[in-house]
């Protein structure tokens, strides 16, 4: 059983809290680093296989970046536990205030899926949105569950 | 954390002067080995709380603190709106008055051995727990807001509950100047189907034991005696209250500093109470806390009409209905002066002591039941406030507290291997989630006993019950 998805140079991952789950996305940008941390957010809740049958599009804003993807994250959860769907393919495009989302995903099948923890909100803990060296950038916050 | 680093005011409390912005000091209710426990980061952001507008007397942690957001869990801090006090979406937590009830069944556990399993299954089947799991009650607009104006007293209006249990919830069932109004319609339709439903991770449904009696006359008044059983709910305001906490925790943060507030960490978000959006959100907030215990109250129905089926006559009598994740105006008296004060309890529980005037009248003499959630292994609490717990803007414990992250969990144990483990105990668990059950493993969490324990002798309440799980249902 795996807590990351790496490969290459984006994927997710969850980190440390006491209580709750960090999830960090990383990708070449802004956008790839929101949709891996979405995937890393879809991996609190199930390691399951998840089909792409249906899509539901989201739009935020926000007056900076970090909170941008609060909102990006949020908006995820806000969709899950509305339509009682898990996502597992996302497709972000952004200028940095304004995002418009596409979640590709199904119905919550509880025998398949086995879910776990329901995330409740994305927290501005641990908040960051970076970029490195090689020009990688690096998306994480705590998810409250 | 290093017990060095704080100064040790008593055996059970420990102090840190104010220092650079800190309006006031910090006090931690543990033992050493508790604060040894305790993450870096709970003193952290107990002294960053500390540095809000407004704060009276101290940034609290309670014994069972642990890293939160923002505020730590297992914090309380009080803030005056004259001295330009704050309100703090994180200092409330998104799960927007997630509390605990306990209701007294007439059986002993020798009733309950027999239709252990079926009892099990049965509860298990109805009630709604874990994610996608639907509730059976589907609100429409009108009923939402009514809902959400009035809480447990509009779920027995609607025969979801009963009159009897309001005086033995906090608030009496129904929080005043709930705006639905301030609720988002996105809050209000992520609860459209969630009314009755139990969720998950750290919420559960424990039939338990009374183990063990520590105060005969406090047990009394309660209805608790030795070999009795309880049904014990832990849950909150489910996705409305997540969905407030979410939307106006970016609010706050992004308006702060218009509102010349300094903040240590962007996390302790906040606003003026006296401020448009501190009042929006304490009104959207109330409404949550409504949400909660409406929540709360159609599940104990819920829990009532499977126990008819087994024990015919059965009534579960509500022992108490206690919030632990709240803001709330109270009077409390500081420095000699009685002052109305915004209370932030997040991740604990108000703890009155017997004879305060704002106690239901069945607690008067004994005091306000605490009501402690363990984990699905360990044993839970009821507690009784203490006068004394006045110095904490009357607080005390809320549960356990994680020691262990669920990643480290999941990686020591599998959710099979607990249910096996815990069966070999006569513990039953259910759950759709194995995953879920290994997360939530007894062994991560802290020692309840040592917490208690610790409230106790920090004088915030006393010791009156201890019961132990029969079953368990688990999101």
């Amino acid at each position: 059983m795996s807590a990351t998805g790496q490969v290459s140079r984006f994927g997710w991952e969850h980190f440390h809290h006491d209580a709750d789950i960090g999830v960090r996305g990383w990708g070449r940008s802004i956008a790839e680093a929101f949709e891996q941390a979405a995937m890393g957010l879809t991996r609190i809740v199930t390691f399951s296989p998840i089909a792409a049958d249906t899509q539901v599009d989201v739009e935020c804003h926000q007056s900076d970046l970090e909170l941008l993807f609060v909102d990006w994250l949020d908006a995820v959860i806000c969709e899950m536990a509305t339509r009682k769907m898990l996502f597992g393919c996302f497709a972000v495009g952004t200028d940095g205030r304004t995002l418009k989302g596409a979640l590709s995903g199904e119905p919550i099948d509880v025998a398949r899926h086995a879910p776990a923890c329901e995330p409740k909100g994305a927290t501005l803990t641990a908040l960051k949105v970076t970029r490195d060296g090689d020009g990688i950038w690096c998306a994480q916050c705590v998810i409250d569950v | 954390m290093d017990p060095a680093s704080f100064t040790r005011i008593g055996p059970v409390i420990w102090r840190i002067e104010p220092t650079g912005a800190m309006r006031v000091p910090v006090i931690i209710f543990a033992d050493e080995e508790l604060i040894r426990g305790m993450d870096e980061r709970v003193g952290e952001q107990a002294r960053n709380v500390a540095t809000l507008p407004g704060i009276v007397s101290a940034s609290f942690a309670m014994p069972d603190a642990h890293w939160g957001y923002g505020f730590p869990i297992g914090g309380v801090a009080a803030f005056d709106p004259e001295e330009g006090g704050v309100v703090s979406a994180g200092g409330v937590g998104f799960d927007i008055s997630c509390g605990v009830r306990t209701m007294l069944a007439s059986l002993s556990v020798k009733d309950i051995l027999p239709v252990q399993e079926a009892l099990a299954d049965s509860l298990f089947r109805q009630i709604p727990v874990g994610i996608g799991s639907r509730g059976k009650i589907t609100l429409d607009d009108a009923g939402m807001d009514a809902m959400l104006l009035g809480g447990a007293r509009w779920a027995a209006e609607q025969g979801w509950g009963e009159e009897r249990d309001l005086e033995r919830i906090e608030e009496g069932g129904c929080m005043d100047c709930a705006r639905p109004d301030f609720v988002s319609d996105r809050a209000k339709d992520r609860q459209r189907r969630e009314m009755g439903t139990l969720g998950s991770g750290n919420h559960y449904l424990e039939v338990q034991a009374v183990a063990q009696i520590f105060d005969e006359k406090a047990a009394a008044a309660y209805g608790l005696r030795p070999d009795g059983v309880v049904v014990t709910i832990h849950c909150g305001s489910r996705g409305l209250g997540h969905q407030i906490g979410s939307e106006f925790l970016k609010e706050m943060a992004s308006t702060a500093s218009q509102a010349g507030i300094i903040l240590p960490d962007r996390e302790l978000a906040c606003a003026p109470i006296k401020s448009e959006l501190g009042e929006r959100y304490l009104g959207a907030m109330r409404a949550g806390i409504n949400c909660a215990l409406a929540n709360r109250e159609i599940l104990g129905h819920f829990s009532r009409r499977v126990f008819a089926e087994y024990f015919p006559g059965e009534s579960l009598e509500l022992l108490f209905d206690v919030s632990h994740n709240t803001c709330k105006l109270e009077t409390h008296e500081v420095d000699g002066k009685r002052r109305e004060l915004f209370v932030h309890r997040k991740g604990a529980t108000r703890s009155l002591g017997a004879g305060n005037p704002s106690l239901p009248r069945v607690f008067h003499a004994v005091g306000q039941p605490v009501l402690i959630g363990g984990s699905m292994g360990t044993s839970s609490y009821v507690l009784a406030g203490e006068p004394t717990s006045e110095e904490a803007f009357s607080s005390a414990c809320h549960g356990a507290g994680r020691a262990m992250s669920r990643h480290a969990a999941l990686k020591q144990w599998s959710g099979r291997q607990i249910v096996d483990e815990l069966a070999a105990r006569g513990i039953l668990v259910r759950s759709p989630s194995s995953r879920g059950v290994a997360e939530e493993a007894p062994g991560a969490y802290k020692d309840v006993e040592a917490v208690v324990l610790a409230a106790e002798q920090a004088g915030l309440a006393r010791r009156v019950a201890r019961m132990r799980p029969l079953i368990c249902i688990k999101g």
